[in-house]
């Protein structure tokens, strides 16, 4: 068992992931994420938005996902779009300012990819930043990680 | 947690409300609203709650919770969570009455369905609607399919033996509400509210989230269901097209229906209203 354990953390450390043992919810190191669980990855002024694995997890199979037109503006902290599930809708707020430059449209025959792939094929947005500096409200993998954690333990 | 009950309110103004106080008010709400007054085909509710398709007529008793995401200690605002605690609740409201589960997404008796259950959860709230049918028309009944996507423990059973009616269990309808109001004290101070205490102000601010469609939209849209369909087998649910409505200015429109065959050919002035991503979409005929 200990062996299994420090093969996978060495295999995650390879490939760049924490794994968590106890939420067994993935986190992306070089993301930023936002304490309504959407990660941002960053390129220049371009960030590319989805929903964590802690989420999907949550909201469990998702058969819709709402997207916004492209060339709308999203305002960080705000809602811009909604994953459906079986019961449940849930609203998706952009973690960062600007404008959509692309939408995920492989999602409207697949939503399926926002729970397979959170952090890859489950992109949901892509936007052109206004502000940068927000990043710097955002959590960084460590962090959220621990936010994670810590609301799986209230519950 | 304020108190509303009302009576005989059409499902479609619950609905309006309920989206107003969800995302405008900061207070935490509990909505009774006893018996629609026109029977009415809620079909496919997306966007704004999720869930499915019911038909709601004047033996429907609606319940929504609407709250804060920290309202309930140590309750997180996802749907499991959610749907466990509404489950708790109501386990002690009927505790006595019948034998209650929480089976996948629904209410039942044993494994027959009473209560349908849809959610919205946004940022910092949550609303969990409740459909109850205490009694119903069976005739309506007939307007629905068999869903494509069914709980598992409905194992392919026919409506009249996957649902059942709250009457048969509970003695009145008073009796379910107040056991309710009870059961919620537990959990909050309940204040009593009344539909005119509540602002009347032109949601103008807040884009409905439904809207009427006429029934040349629904048949254009079942003509788009049915021209991907090979063929058209009764029992079979038709697949949710995916319209955008030129009548609403400036917002896509999700068009959430499955129209039933029976529907389109009834000679009805039945008009369709069609939600956007946060609405519902209900039929009245």
């Amino acid at each position: 068992m200990a062996s299994r354990l420090l093969w996978a953390s060495r295999a995650a450390s390879y490939l760049r992931i924490s794994a968590f043992h106890r939420g067994l919810s993935t986190v992306i190191k070089d993301l930023k994420y936002a304490d309504t669980h959407e990660w941002v990855k960053v390129d220049g002024a371009s960030a590319t938005i989805g929903i964590t694995d802690h989420a999907q997890d949550h909201l469990g199979d998702v058969v819709y996902v709402e997207l916004p037109e492209v060339g709308v503006t999203v305002a960080q902290g705000k809602n811009f779009g909604a994953v459906e599930s079986v019961k449940a809708t849930s609203d998706v707020n952009s973690p960062v300012s600007g404008e959509v430059v692309e939408v995920n449209s492989e999602l409207v025959g697949s939503p399926g990819l926002v729970n397979g792939s959170p952090y890859e094929n489950g992109w949901i947005i892509k936007v052109k930043m206004s502000d940068t500096g927000e990043l710097n409200s955002l959590m960084d993998s460590n962090q959220y990680s621990k936010f994670c954690e810590e609301e799986d333990a209230k519950h | 947690m304020n108190l509303l009950r009302m009576s005989a309110v059409p499902i479609l103004e619950q609905l309006y409300l309920e989206e107003r106080l969800l995302r405008t008010s900061v207070d935490n709400w509990c909505i009774v609203n006893d018996r629609t007054s026109r029977p009415t085909i809620v079909m496919g509710i997306s966007g704004f709650t999720g869930g499915g398709t019911v038909i709601v007529d004047d033996g429907t008793v609606f319940v929504s919770f609407i709250c804060n995401k920290n309202a309930i200690p140590g309750l997180q605002p996802y749907p499991h969570p959610i749907m466990s605690w509404t489950g708790q609740l109501y386990s002690e409201v009927l505790q006595g009455f019948g034998d209650f589960h929480l089976r996948e997404n629904d209410y039942a008796f044993n494994s027959h369905k009473f209560g349908g259950n849809a959610q919205s959860i946004i940022k910092e709230r949550w609303i969990h609607h409740t459909s109850f049918l205490w009694d119903y028309d069976i005739k309506n009944m007939e307007y629905l399919k068999h869903p494509t996507r069914a709980p598992k423990y409905r194992s392919a059973r026919p409506h009249v033996d996957f649902l059942c009616r709250m009457k048969d269990y509970v003695p009145s309808k008073s009796t379910f509400i107040e056991r309710t109001i009870k059961s919620v004290g537990n959990y909050f101070l309940v204040k009593p509210f009344g539909l005119d205490d509540i602002t009347t102000e032109p949601s103008c601010t807040l884009p409905h989230s439904t809207k009427l469609l006429t029934r040349q939209e629904l048949e254009d849209a079942y003509s788009s269901q049915s021209a991907q369909q090979s063929s058209e087998n009764y029992g079979h649910q038709h697949t949710l097209p995916q319209l955008r409505s030129s009548c609403l200015p400036d917002e896509k429109k999700k068009i959430v229906c499955h129209p039933t065959k029976q529907l389109l050919e009834k000679e009805t002035a039945g008009s369709m209203i069609v939600s956007d991503s946060s609405g519902a979409v209900v039929c009245s005929f």
